[in-house]
């Protein structure tokens, strides 16, 4: 699926760029957004560094086993492959508790981290049952405060710039809801298929 | 002003409480910053790859040429015309998003229907796509299952649940 859509984007793209006659906005967008990646890896990389040195100081002083430990009746449901004390558990919480804060910046390299001891659980290239599940999680937003919506929201003199953080909640839990009980429904349509081989 | 803490004492928590334990907290920071260069280096060619992709859809004028072929279906169904275009950048294109958000923020005044249906749509999903490219990418993971699709799904979910939850609560 996402071989289709990356390709489609691109064709779709220079095929409209052709008859829209933009192929010159087409190339500047190219080299442009080459330019641009690179640099958005190297400051990921900054905050990857830091962020990814300061939580192995957290893992060695026990504090992921201790958040692990807190949620356990809950991640364990979520994230039933996952072995209870394994620390792929401390740093799925530590992502989610960092997006739950709004930081992302945090968030980010702990998810990433948590991806990594996925994969070593798994021992494959291909996406996991777990892996899918957290990304389900992180893809539907696990924000609590809005903090750039309400900056914006400020911008513009809006008289309760902070009154969306309710219709935030409730439309964030109804996604993340949802997106734990379409993972589970593919889950059990892919067991279902290997079953009948 | 609360938020401005949070860092800090988080920091401030993991080094006392390492210390305290007599966990090498200098070598053992150095020790897992490593590993963040071989993340990022290894998300370099997924990042391009997608940006890029991205960008000429963008720049040809493709998206918005979809939609203005989507509006009229979408307003058969009872969507609300205005908020469409961030509806189906969302998932794509975290900038985009935004300049949308703020576009229709600025157009339609924060505290109208639309400007509360933008703000709550942007805050409730997450750019699916980029959140995909950089967590495989990181870890070098090419095949996503069905990842995409369940991101895609909960995207569209949020998004309905964003305009009916501002009906409902503001109207």
């Amino acid at each position: 699926m996402i071989n289709v859509i990356w390709a489609m984007l691109a064709v779709i793209g220079i095929v409209y760029a052709g008859i829209n006659g933009t192929m010159a906005e087409v190339n500047r967008a190219i080299f442009q957004t080459i330019d641009d990646s690179v640099m958005i890896t190297l400051s990921l990389m900054g905050v990857l560094i830091f962020w990814l040195g300061l939580m192995k100081v957290a893992e060695e002083a026990g504090l992921l086993r201790a958040l692990a430990k807190a949620f356990r009746p809950i991640v364990t449901r979520l994230f039933p492959d996952i072995p209870r004390d394994d620390p792929a558990m401390g740093y799925i919480l530590s992502n989610m508790t960092a997006n739950m804060l709004g930081l992302g910046n945090a968030a980010t390299p702990m998810g990433i981290k948590a991806m990594k001891e996925m994969k070593r659980l798994s021992g494959s290239d291909e996406a996991s049952r777990s892996m899918i599940t957290f990304l389900a999680l992180n893809t539907s937003s696990l924000t609590l405060i809005p903090t750039t919506v309400i900056a914006i929201r400020m911008k513009f003199d809006s008289a309760a710039p902070t009154e969306i953080i309710s219709s935030t909640l409730i439309a964030t839990a109804i996604s993340t809801m949802a997106a734990i009980l379409i993972d589970r429904y593919f889950y059990y349509q892919r067991r279902k298929k290997e079953r009948h081989i | 002003m609360i938020s401005t803490w949070f860092i800090p004492l988080i920091i401030l928590l993991i080094l006392v409480t390492a210390t305290i334990k007599h966990v090498p907290v200098y070598e053992k920071f150095v020790e897992g910053g490593k590993e963040g260069i071989s993340m990022a280096i290894s998300l370099l060619p997924f990042l391009v790859g997608m940006m890029v992709a991205i960008a000429i859809f963008r720049s040809s004028g493709a998206m918005e040429a979809m939609l203005t072929w989507v509006s009229p279906l979408a307003e058969r169904l009872g969507f609300p015309e205005e908020v469409l275009p961030l509806a189906v950048v969302r998932p794509i294109s975290g900038t985009a998003a935004l300049s949308v958000t703020t576009e229709l923020i600025k157009t339609f005044g924060p505290d109208s229907l639309i400007g509360r249906m933008a703000s709550t749509m942007q805050g409730s999903t997450d750019t699916t796509l980029y959140i995909l490219t950089v967590y495989f990418g990181a870890v070098g993971i090419k095949r996503m299952g069905n990842a995409l699709k369940v991101g895609l799904l909960a995207d569209l979910v949020g998004i309905v649940a964003s305009i009916v939850v501002v009906l409902f609560l503001f109207a």
